[in-house]
């Protein structure tokens, strides 16, 4: 019976897989996916998988319903906007939603978008320890008494010497039948990866600009996440001075003033310095901005800092450039013009949701 | 394959509730039991609550929804039983001892329901045999022509899946007869309209005025066109027709045989799906409450019960509706609360206090579970007293608010809305109106459309079915906003027109 169910499973979610592939880069553009990350899924909703049929619309309808209430009442809320939608179009109707693990999502990105697997760099990995509780001793700490082995160690002498009455099968263990777990070190290999992300937030850079950045990011850290057994993740803003800030804050704060690159490359280089040992981890980073930048040389001073510092400690250094009402965009082209070169270094420019695809494929096409 | 066999006190369970529901007089195949863990017990609910069904996504994706809303707590389910002699109906693992013997007093509604009402006469009793022989016979053409095109080709199938006649199997109707010759008779004598035989030469003029003369001409011209037709008559059994006229190869035949077959066989449970779980709650509150509940267990028995019949503003329970139907019946029955003399009283009081101790009740009630079905059931026990006392209500959309709105409390309103809901199982009104459109080949669907417009996408997408399978451009009339409109397909591109 099993196999017979896993069978038709597998084949459903082989098909879920197509679908999503298939448009892949309209759910790239949305940002919807984000808010329906779990811890270990998204939930990815799928309109009409079921099977067409003539059937009824269902709003003309109505129906029969069982309560109290006067005519008038509402009795529940439609699916549509209030006042929109044209008669006998009903979009959406029976979407249901498919959770696919990210795991599975990241394979999906990597393979409609091609991406190479990334080769953890140099030679050091990191052997990391690690504690695994796989034992059974006979001493140890109350904390780790292991109830049921104690439990049936005690029923197996009982029974055995005649104690046991199962009319009233009362078990009192002694010392010796109390058993514990025990744990042994083990010693893994491990990849760590950091992504500091930057983000310009000088007033010029908007909500919609902010967005491109956090769908951006969430298809970074998907693809990324698959790669790398644990992942750190880092927040900078800054206008004219950076500061490092979490989550939360990165994406919605709102800052004012002038515009000063180089502060967000030079508080990277600082963390680096101070927490991720290039020996030891593999760092990504990531700069957003609407391509403004202060006069008076900071553009040099940033070219200098990636190409002296920052881009022999990283993997990849990728710049995202957003299109915005009120930026030049002129950074991507400095950069361009003076790092162009580096093999760890891309520039992607992203006008608008439909660019996220591509964005996503310069930054990971690397196989950095 | 793990051993599911009832263990002891389970055993010991049913044999006592087998015992009261013989004795109640109901009469059911002998029911075999299993007792499934919840995986296994969703899976064969994902087959529709066979263990084995020929491979298509749908039940996975079936499994993966019924699995997901359990993780979540929004559904459970406790019990599964198909129409099938002998019967088998499945038992959750680790649910209270009370829980299980409600469930087989359920059962035990269901299987007389299944083997007495007359709408499953003629429902495949050995299904579980028929149904692993369909699996086997695609899973032949898996093997010969490749997963895919299969696959392919049941998923068009499917999408067809409701385009039967689902009173054909009681009546014999002429067009679903295979292999009827399509016989042009050019030949035949030019039937001249004589008008009625006349005596005196002087009558003719007022026996035959022309003007009959001439109806009586197009009345033939009209017959003869009629049998020109192909089909004949309007086909609902879409199905079939395609089975007889489209060029399929014998694979597809094959398997758009076997999915027309489980359409038939799933149908009359639809059909029956009110009076069908309410003939089966009725029975297991009975057996529970009066004979199999421990003193112990009735709260638990109360809690559970609750639960099935529990209502919520949108939608009818259908088990609600039928347990208290029934109730109401057996209630007017014993109390003699019908006929003529109940009908013409209109004293509210005298119609309150009636009870002329009939004790009829029970004996109606294995008599309405004998001869109706969900339509009938409904349109001839739906009184207004019930309606009212039952708070029901009907409830429109209002696209202003998109909200759902009490809409009436009038109890031909209700009634109507009922019974349209269930007419044809809630399903559209589609037959093939011509085999030969244009004289091309084409096809020609038409809706019968009954104040509620079709979905437009699923439709384009079911003309795309549809077209796989004929081949030749396929089109269906139908109304939307209240204009008579011809949806088609080509094979290339869809269209919408106006007819008028």
């Amino acid at each position: 019976m099993a196999d017979r169910v896993d069978r038709d499973l597998n084949r459903f979610r082989q098909i879920v897989r197509g679908r999503i592939k298939k448009d892949l880069r309209k759910y790239m553009s949305q940002g919807e996916l984000i808010g329906r990350q779990g811890r270990r899924y998204v939930s990815i909703p799928l309109p009409q998988i079921d099977i067409p049929q003539f059937r009824f619309g269902q709003k003309q309808s109505g129906g029969v319903g069982q309560g109290d209430g006067d005519v008038g009442d509402p009795i529940g809320r439609g699916d549509g906007q209030p006042g929109q939608g044209e008669a006998g179009e009903e979009s959406g109707g029976h979407a249901i939603e498919v959770d696919v693990s990210l795991e599975e999502l990241a394979k999906i990105l990597g393979e409609e978008l091609q991406l190479p697997n990334i080769q953890p760099k140099g030679k050091q990995n990191i052997i990391a320890e690690k504690d695994k509780y796989s034992g059974i001793a006979l001493v140890g700490p109350e904390s780790l008494r292991h109830f049921k082995r104690s439990y049936r160690e005690a029923l197996k002498r009982q029974i055995a010497s005649g104690e046991y009455n199962p009319d009233d099968p009362i078990i009192v263990p002694i010392k010796g039948d109390m058993r514990y777990r025990t744990w042994k070190t083990k010693l893994q290999p491990e990849s760590n990866a950091v992504i500091i992300y930057s983000m310009d937030v000088s007033g010029s850079m908007g909500t919609e600009q902010k967005e491109l950045v956090r769908i951006t990011a969430f298809w970074i850290e998907t693809w990324l996440r698959s790669q790398y057994k644990s992942i750190d993740i880092r927040y900078i803003v800054h206008d004219a001075a950076a500061k490092e800030v979490d989550q939360q804050t990165f994406y919605y704060i709102r800052e004012g003033g002038g515009t000063k690159i180089s502060s967000a490359y030079k508080l990277t280089l600082r963390m680096i310095e101070e927490r991720y040992s290039p020996d030891e981890w593999n760092i990504y980073a990531f700069h957003f901005s609407d391509g403004d930048n202060w006069g008076g040389g900071d553009t040099r001073e940033c070219v200098e800092l990636l190409r002296g510092q920052l881009l022999p400690k990283l993997n990849l250094f990728a710049y995202g450039q957003v299109r915005s009402l009120y930026g030049s965009g002129r950074f991507a082209h400095d950069l361009e013009e003076y790092v162009g070169r580096a093999e760890n270094l891309v520039i992607s420019e992203i006008a608008d949701r439909d660019d996220v695809y591509d964005t996503i494929k310069d930054f990971l096409g690397k196989g950095k | 394959m793990r051993n599911t066999r009832l263990p002891p006190d389970l055993q010991a369970a049913w044999d006592e509730i087998e015992g009261y529901a013989r004795g109640y007089g109901l009469d059911f195949f002998p029911i075999s039991f299993e007792v499934l863990d919840y995986r296994t017990l969703y899976e064969v609910a994902a087959f529709g609550g066979f263990p084995t069904r020929y491979p298509h996504w749908r039940f996975g994706m079936d499994f993966d929804q019924m699995i997901k809303s359990h993780t979540y707590g929004l559904s459970i389910i406790y019990e599964m039983v198909i129409n099938n002699n002998p019967s088998y109906a499945y038992l959750l693992e680790g649910n209270e001892m009370t829980t299980q013997k409600m469930v087989m007093a359920h059962v035990t509604g269901h299987v007389d329901f299944f083997k007495n009402n007359m709408w499953f006469s003629h429902t495949n009793r050995h299904m579980l045999d028929a149904m692993a022989n369909h699996a086997v016979r695609v899973q032949k053409a898996i093997d010969r022509y490749g997963y895919e095109p299969v696959e392919d080709f049941i998923d068009v199938c499917l999408s067809l899946e409701n385009l039967i006649d689902y009173h054909a199997p009681f009546i014999l109707r002429p067009e679903s007869q295979t292999n009827v010759p399509v016989v042009e008779q050019e030949d035949e004598e030019q039937t001249v309209a004589l008008g009625l035989p006349v005596d005196k030469p002087y009558m003719r003029g007022y026996i035959n005025p022309p003007s009959f003369l001439e109806d009586q001409r197009k009345k033939q011209e009209a017959e003869r066109q009629q049998a020109r037709n192909f089909p004949e008559n309007p086909q609902k059994d879409v199905l079939l027709f395609l089975l007889n006229y489209a060029p399929l190869e014998r694979w597809q035949h094959t398997i758009l045989e076997i999915i027309r077959d489980e359409a038939y066989y799933f149908g009359p449970q639809a059909m029956t799906k009110t009076l069908n779980e309410g003939w089966a709650s009725f029975w297991h509150s009975e057996i529970m409450t009066k004979k199999a509940a421990r003193a112990s267990e009735i709260v638990d028995f109360a809690e559970h019960h609750a639960g099935v019949v529990g209502t919520s503003p949108g939608r009818m329970n259908p088990y609600k509706l039928g347990i208290e139907l029934l109730r109401d019946i057996e209630d007017r029955w014993n109390k003699g609360k019908f006929g003529k003399e109940w009908d013409e009283c209109d004293d509210m009081e005298t119609r309150r206090n009636w009870d002329k101790k009939l004790g009829l009740g029970r004996q109606k009630l294995f008599e309405v579970r004998r001869f109706h079905n969900d339509i009938t059931f409904l349109d001839e026990f739906l009184t207004p007293e019930f309606v009212l006392d039952q708070k029901m209500f009907t409830f429109q959309y209002n696209r202003d608010t998109d909200l759902y709105e009490i809409a009436s409390r009038e109890f031909q309103q209700i009634k109507q809305k009922l019974l349209f809901r269930m007419t044809n199982f809630g399903q559209p009104f589609v037959c093939v109106q011509d085999g030969n459109y244009h004289n091309r080949g084409e096809l020609y669907l038409k809706h019968r459309h009954e104040g509620i417009d079709l979905r437009l996408d699923y439709a384009r997408d079911t003309l795309r079915s549809l077209h796989k399978i004929w081949t030749r451009p396929v089109h269906i009339e139908t109304v939307l906003d209240e204009k008579k409109q011809l949806w088609s397909f080509d094979g290339r591109d869809y269209s919408e027109r106006r007819i008028d």
